[in-house]
């Protein structure tokens, strides 16, 4: 793999982010419902006046090629619920916080999830294997909803240690980094045991010990290289996840991220913003998947990409 | 794999008592299931508005909820279609993902880029508008909501399968076969996929669970299990609104299916050591 | 094997967690004077703070600070008092209103606020390129439908004229009762024409909002908080206590309910229906409720069979517990409607007219044989439409199980996401759906002119002549007696027919910290800012 790969695969990104863009734009446009639909409605006149100011008197196709044309300025157009807001400032307001949110749980993700499961596979069926794979069900079964509130409940009202919602300083960032980390961190130690129980039979290990490696060298050098790609290739989708779906972390601790327009755009049939996350998510699940790819050449010398 | 090899494999599962013990749970549970309607001690939609959120006695064993209807009872119900839902979603997801992402890993190429690169539009679809669209146009149907289920779960396994066929193809075995001209299916069905299928069981033993609490979100938007009926996905997220003042609401349903997931783990862990060949040999 | 180190690892990780737990510890908070920082918990993020822009509640909570309209309203009386206008005179036909202004109100750039002012924001409201859809607050005023809809182009036909900088005529269509009641709404505040003109709808912003209400916008980050602070320039401003006040943007009650208890908020906007049971019993007095101006009932689709049968519907309406639904379900104060309106509206108290309990079973099932379906035989699966909620979901299980045990029928729930049950009802896709209606202002007109024939707002594709009639009848009347006695008379047809079944009044349930002073719980639930102050403990 050299530049010639990275440049390609760079390439590449452009028909496929306008097939993107196509797609959606067209799509969500099918859903019943519109921006401007209310509980009480909205009269006839004033819904004609609405749809001019925003542009959507015009046919379909003249609003997509409007919208390509904004696009290629990098302007995402004006958001319809938060109307003196634009998608690009909504964005450049909540993607920080949600990067922030998002990295921290995944550090916690990982070392939790890594220990636990490289525990867990070095003395497989013994108390250091059932108790944190057990740990791990436990996180897959009790979701975020769950997880969330009973930490509120624990560490923020009855011991009164941190604080039950907010973002303003660092106390604020533990509990939903945990809450969100601890759901990743259940997957991770299952993956990751999992690979390394797999690479443990495999032909290099066996040479490995052979020579006299310690079943910790042993793990450090090859089966960490080699156990960890199923991690590797779950991660490239959960960072890109971590980052912007944290969505019921986000109401839970009233975090002001990115994760609550994606469902709230949705619902709202918000459509520029719509547009603008999902493009973003698009993005960020393009980039971290192209990591992920070259960190697989890393961690396995024999992957080649033609 | 040969008769023989199946039958060992058979064999080994036996010796693991836990996978045993996991596959016994899950089976008496899908027995139960299945006779629900006869052993159900209530009927899941009746109300009793005078004893609501009543603590687990001798009468509802579970306790009530906040309509007084028998926790015990719907827990039973939400059985029969979380079971059900987790069971055929997660396969779906496995056959899609399993197929697409050994075709993209081994082909390799240009191929593996177009897949790929479809699979990244497909992550970026917004996943809410694609369900409410298909609503519209195929309405409310249970079909719908495996395919809804389906839809997502399958990408990430695609992509996992895909990551270990890769690093699989370059080995001997596989050189080996090639050059001795296997055709490239019975390379990918007999050699790659059952090496791969490691980290596929570890993945689709995730899988079910999400699957089951993804359920719930469907219901949001309509798909999914109908009021009164519930699911343990619906049943979860309605205990957390009284779990301060009835945790039990909470505790039991998430009980249960936490209980399943330790089955679903055991069993698939013995499984995946029973069928691994290399691990026969230790 | 050598666990040890990799123990060590594992213990380190966890000592970590720990201990940056135990550094979150807060070290004591030592304070003395009592700081005047009012923190609220205020639903949903504000859409804007444009008033001819917003429709929301919490937008209004925040607007009616910044912004002052000709008459206020007394936190505890709601009735209208000054405001920018220090006194108005009506006409003896009830249609001109002669509105005499303060000389020191001012804008917080130290403008004066002048009629023209008045009239600028008016016309803003009506205009179509401002898409308000509040436009309709200003239709009272003459002319304003037909200058909203293009009719008429010229602004200076509207009925609002300038007599001189601090004498303003409104002349209105029709006599309107209610006006003065109106000009507190948000839609008829004045707004700074220089601003706006100067940043377009950027004009929001904290860092370009020029108001004239007590407070003046200081810090609006979305999701997060919207903080305001006193205005030097206002007129009243000795009154003002507070030195700041921070609207939380919380769209989760079991959030806000937290944060309360945790004493990051004063104020609670709404409970989580779970906790109210618990609140309930609670005796240290912060747990507050009171009925509110809207009613919770249920459409009936009256273009589709079965529900096209009047008889029908009325088995339908009588068959329900209204007050085991509002005790063991909803469980908040909430009232039985045994009417539509709400009791209180506007002075009006409209007779009772349904069934609280379940005294007129008999009669449910009876109407039910008559219209040719006894003990439900023959009668098609009812299908209950209602969006996504656990509340909702909640009150229609317990319906349907009522249904099914008096009349014996069956009924199906569904629910939908929000924008397709609004499509669905507004284009009468659906037999039985789910609906509340909040009052827009302080009359029962807001709640029966819906009904009329092809209303905008009437889904159920209900129509009668006579009750059209006494609506319009009711608008041109002066006279309050005989007004609600024509409402009255509008309102038994509306029982009679039943394209609804009314099941509850709401009560507004919250919670409000003991040092919160000056907040006095109102059916209209206006808390004026600049009569609030935090007390010494």
């Amino acid at each position: 793999m050299g530049l010639t790969y990275i440049l390609k695969r760079l390439l590449v990104m452009i028909p496929v982010f306008l097939l993107v863009v196509t797609l959606v734009f067209f799509m969500i446009r099918f859903a019943p419902g519109g921006p401007f639909s209310s509980e009480k409605k909205v009269p006839a006149q004033v819904l004609k006046n609405l749809e001019a100011k925003y542009h959507m008197d015009e046919p379909l196709f003249q609003q997509y090629l409007r919208y390509l044309g904004d696009l290629s300025r990098f302007d995402l157009g004006p958001s319809f619920k938060h109307s003196n807001r634009t998608v690009n400032e909504i964005i450049a307001e909540a993607l920080p916080v949600s990067m922030e949110l998002g990295l921290i749980s995944l550090f916690w993700a990982l070392l939790i999830g890594i220990s636990a499961g490289g525990l867990a596979a070095l003395k497989p069926n013994s108390l250091y294997d059932y108790i944190p794979m057990s740990l791990s069900i436990m996180g897959i079964c009790l979701p975020t909803f769950v997880v969330g509130p009973v930490l509120v409940l624990i560490f923020g009202l009855w011991l009164g240690w941190l604080p039950v919602a907010g973002w303003n300083s660092w106390q604020d960032r533990v509990l939903p980094s945990l809450t969100l980390g601890f759901a990743y961190a259940a997957y991770i130690s299952r993956l990751t045991r999992g690979g390394f129980m797999e690479i443990r039979h495999q032909d290099f290990i066996r040479t490995a010990r052979a020579k006299g490696l310690s079943e910790k060298q042993i793990l450090i050098k090859h089966a960490l290289r080699g156990g960890i790609l199923p991690v590797v290739s779950y991660l490239g989708p959960a960072l890109a996840g971590i980052i912007t779906g944290a969505l019921v972390t986000e109401t839970i601790f009233n975090i002001p991220g990115l994760g609550r327009f994606f469902i709230e755009s949705a619902l709202n049939r918000d459509y520029t913003v719509v547009m603008g996350t999902s493009l973003l998510y698009f993005s960020l699940i393009f980039l971290c998947n192209f990591l992920v790819d070259i960190v697989y050449v890393i961690l396995d010398p024999r992957v080649r990409y033609e | 794999m040969s008769n023989s090899l199946w039958k060992d494999a058979w064999h080994r599962l036996l010796k693991n008592k836990l996978a045993v013990f996991g596959g016994a749970f899950l089976l008496f549970e899908l027995i139960v299931c299945l006779l629900t309607p006869w052993i159900a001690p209530f009927g899941f939609e009746t109300q009793n508005l005078e004893l609501t959120l009543a603590k687990p006695s001798l009468m509802h064993w579970f306790g009530t909820d906040n309509l007084g209807r028998d926790l015990f009872t719907r827990i039973l119900y939400g059985g029969r279609i979380s079971m059900t839902v987790g069971i055929l979603a997660s396969l779906v997801s496995v056959i899609v993902g399993v197929i697409y992402g050994a075709i993209s890993g081994f082909i390799g190429g240009k191929t593996d880029n177009i897949l790929m690169r479809i699979v990244d539009i497909l992550y970026a679809l917004p996943f809410i508008f694609l369900v409410i669209i298909l609503m519209v146009y195929f309405g409310r149907n249970i079909l719908l909501l495996f395919i809804a289920l389906g839809l997502t779960q399958w990408l990430t396994m695609a992509r996992i399968v895909r990551g270990q066929v890769i690093s699989l193809k370059h080995k001997e075995f596989v050189e080996a076969a090639k050059s001795l001209g296997v055709r490239t299916r019975t390379i990918i069905i007999k050699h790659l996929i059952p090496n791969a299928l490691g980290p596929v069981i570890v993945y689709l033993t995730l899988t079910v669970p999400s699957v089951i609490l993804e359920e719930a979100f469907l219901s949001f938007l309509g798909l999914g299990v109908q009021a009164p009926m519930a699911s343990w996905g619906t049943l979860i997220s309605s205990g957390v609104e009284v779990m301060e003042i009835a945790p039990w609401v909470l505790i039991f349903p998430a009980l249960m299916l936490s209980m399943t997931l330790f089955s679903l783990n055991f069993l698939g862990d013995g499984l995946r050591d029973a069928l691994d060949p290399k691990g026969a040999r230790d | 094997m050598k666990i040890g180190s990799w123990r060590l690892t594992l213990c380190s990780v966890f000592g970590f967690v720990i201990l940056s737990i135990l550094i979150g510890i807060p070290l004591g908070s030592a304070q003395s004077a009592v700081p005047q920082i009012l923190n609220l918990g205020n639903g949903g993020e504000p859409k804007d703070l444009d008033p001819h822009i917003t429709t929301g509640v919490p937008e209004f909570h925040i607007l009616m600070n910044l912004l002052e309209g000709l008459v206020n309203k007394d936190p505890k009386t709601l009735t209208p008092i000054p405001g920018v206008a220090e006194k108005w005179k009506l006409s003896k036909d009830g249609k001109t209103y002669t509105f005499s202004l303060r000389k020191n109100a001012k804008w917080s750039n130290g403008e004066p606020v002048t009629a023209q002012d008045f009239i600028y924001s008016w016309t803003r409201l009506l205009k179509a390129e401002t898409a308000s859809e509040y436009a309709y607050q200003g239709f009272y005023i003459k002319n304003g439908k037909a200058f909203n809809e293009g009719k008429i182009k010229d602004p200076a036909q509207l009925g609002i004229k300038a007599i001189d900088p601090y004498t303003l005529e409104v002349q209105l269509e029709n006599p309107t009762p209610f006006f003065l009641s109106l000009l507190f709404h948000h839609s008829l505040y004045p707004v700074h024409r220089a601003t706006i003109e100067k940043f377009g709808s950027r004009w929001t912003r904290p860092e370009n909002f020029v108001g004239n209400g007590a407070f003046i916008l200081s810090k609006w980050e979305i999701n997060k908080v919207v903080s305001v602070k006193p205005n030097p320039y206002y007129w009243d401003k000795g009154i003002i206590k507070l030195t700041e006040a921070n609207f939380y943007p919380i769209d989760k009650h079991e959030t806000e309910e937290k944060m309360f208890r945790a004493k990051n908020l004063h104020s609670v906007d709404d409970l989580p229906l779970e906790k109210l049971p618990l609140w309930q019993k609670d005796s240290s007095g912060v747990f507050k409720t009171h009925p509110y101006l809207g009613t919770y009932y249920y459409w009936f689709n009256c273009n589709k069979a079965p529900l096209n049968n009047k008889k029908v519907r009325q088995a339908l309406t009588l068959a329900i517990d209204r007050d085991r639904i509002v005790k063991f379900v909803t469980r908040g104060g909430q009232v039985p409607a045994t009417m539509f309106t709400p009791p209180g509206t506007g002075g009006y108290q409209p007779q009772a007219r349904l069934p609280k309990d379940g005294s007129q079973f008999a009669k449910a099932k009876q109407l039910l044989k008559e219209a040719g379906f006894p003990d439900g035989k023959g009668l098609p699966t009812i299908e209950i439409l209602y969006n996504t909620s656990d509340n909702h979901k909640k009150i229609a299980e317990a319906i349907q199980q009522m249904w099914k045990e008096t009349l014996g029928i069956d009924a199906t729930l569904f629910n939908q996401e929000w924008k397709v049950y609004l499509d669905n009802q507004h284009t009468k896709n659906y037999m039985v759906s789910r609906a509340g209606w909040i009052a827009d202002y302080n009359d029962p007109n807001t709640f029966l002119d819906m009904f009329v024939t092809n209303g905008g707002n009437n889904h159920s594709g209900y129509s009668n002549a006579t009750y059209d009639q006494l609506i319009e009848a009711a608008k041109k009347e002066t006279n309050p007696k005989k007004r609600f006695a024509i409402f009255q008379k509008a309102e038994d047809i509306l029982l009679e027919d039943l394209p609804i079944m009314p099941i509850y009044i709401y009560s507004r349930n919250y919670l409000l910290s003991n040092e919160v002073q000056g907040w006095h719980p109102n059916i209209e639930d206006i808390h004026p800012l600049k009569y609030i102050s935090i007390a010494t403990k």
